[in-house]
């Protein structure tokens, strides 16, 4: 556990007033708060920081005693006085804002023992519990169907159905899965993003699937039929003759799924890329050669 | 579906504020108010944004031109994570092509 120097974290001095103090506070709260950060994870970090540096150096008392701790943090038996001493503290309640006990850090729980300071309780109303912010890793393929999953968050179970044809970065909210409600407030929600990994062939567009089909040179040239894999399964294709590289076709509906539009899908577009053959035996070379007069 | 109305008289008393607050609120647009036999109401759906603007308020001392200069960019800023979502997307399909 490292010592955290609060002053350093709002930019003043050890000698700062309590103006000075609360001036510092207010320009990083500005900053950094989550309302003004939405899905930032690094100023919600931040905010969490000053949040607790304020609660520390804000406060008369417990400026003092951090003064007085953070002074011999270094020195061991100085130490675990200070977190036995920290550990007689009577339950903190929660402060300004609605964090759990996990979100101070070891440090100021070593000190205060794990919850914010009193001074300021029952000065702000009933508000919603924190928004809680989670990511789910999906396969394309786990995403071609409508499945439900269970999610554990916080050591409670969630049931969530996720429909076929969720886009990469799409957010689902989960009401009422959030942090607890402060001073009996309801709780916040849960907002889950989907991150599809892609290790199929196909690319994803929306609902449209594209593909890359290898074309020997001699189906492109006279035509024929070939096998292509689609994203449920096989199907056979008509090419026809002088077909030119990178020529698209469009398999309707045989792309992605329509987002909450059951039995609707959008198209798979194939793009050829024709394969000139190599290491060419003398005859090829000969009948390549005729062809090429013939032209 | 019908949307649930909250009684401004409520939130008043849940939130702690001042129904002035909510009136200047509604003024310069930030939310609508419904009112139904002279009973003042907000919907339910705009409960969310009326708690970010009492945090503001509250803990950050933006008053309520500077909450809607905020909202205004949150909003414009919402719709550019939107756009490079769809483009990162879009730009999926062309990687490693």
């Amino acid at each position: 556990m490292a010592f955290i120097d609060y002053y350093k974290i709002l930019g003043v001095s050890k000698t700062a007033t309590e103006k000075e103090i609360k001036a510092a506070y207010r320009k990083l709260a500005r900053k950094y708060h989550p309302d003004l950060n939405p899905d930032n994870k690094e100023a919600e970090r931040k905010f969490r920081e000053i949040n607790e540096a304020n609660e520390v150096i804000s406060d008369a008392e417990n400026r003092k005693k951090y003064d007085k701790f953070g002074k011999d943090w270094k020195h061991g038996k100085e130490y675990e006085k200070a977190q036995y001493q920290g550990q007689q503290q009577s339950q903190y309640q929660s402060g300004q804002h609605d964090f759990s006990e996990h979100e101070y850090s070891d440090f100021f729980e070593s000190i205060f023992g794990g919850r914010g300071t009193s001074s300021k309780q029952g000065h702000y109303p009933k508000f919603k519990g924190q928004d809680y912010h989670a990511e789910l890793h999906l396969d394309l393929k786990d995403i071609y169907t409508t499945h439900k999953q269970i999610l554990t968050v916080n050591n409670t179970k969630i049931r969530l159905t996720i429909p076929a044809g969720v886009e990469n970065g799409q957010v689902i909210r989960v009401k009422g899965k959030g942090g607890q409600g402060l001073n009996g407030g309801p709780n916040g929600d849960l907002y889950i993003k989907f991150i599809v990994n892609n290790r199929t062939q196909f690319k994803r567009d929306g609902n449209n699937l594209y593909a890359n089909v290898s074309l020997d040179l001699y189906t492109s040239l006279l035509g024929g039929e070939i096998i292509v894999d689609t994203f449920t399964g096989k199907v056979k294709l008509k090419i026809a003759p002088e077909t030119q590289n990178k020529t698209k076709v469009k398999l309707t509906g045989k792309g992605f799924p329509v987002y909450k539009n059951e039995g609707k899908f959008g198209d798979l577009i194939i793009t050829y890329h024709i394969k000139t053959p190599t290491n060419l035996s003398e005859k090829e070379k000969e009948l390549f050669k005729e062809l090429q007069k013939a032209r | 579906m019908k949307k649930k109305l909250i009684a401004i008289t409520t939130l008043c008393s849940h939130y702690e504020i001042e129904i002035s607050f909510i009136d200047a609120l509604y003024k310069t647009g930030l939310i609508q108010i419904v009112i139904i036999e002279e009973d003042q109401f907000i919907d339910q759906d705009q409960i969310s944004d009326l708690e970010k603007m009492i945090r503001l308020h509250h803990e950050l001392n933006v008053n309520i031109e500077g909450i809607d200069v905020v909202f205004n960019l949150l909003e414009k800023e919402k719709e550019l994570r939107e756009e490079l979502k769809a483009l990162k997307n879009k730009l999926r399909v062309y990687e490693n092509d």
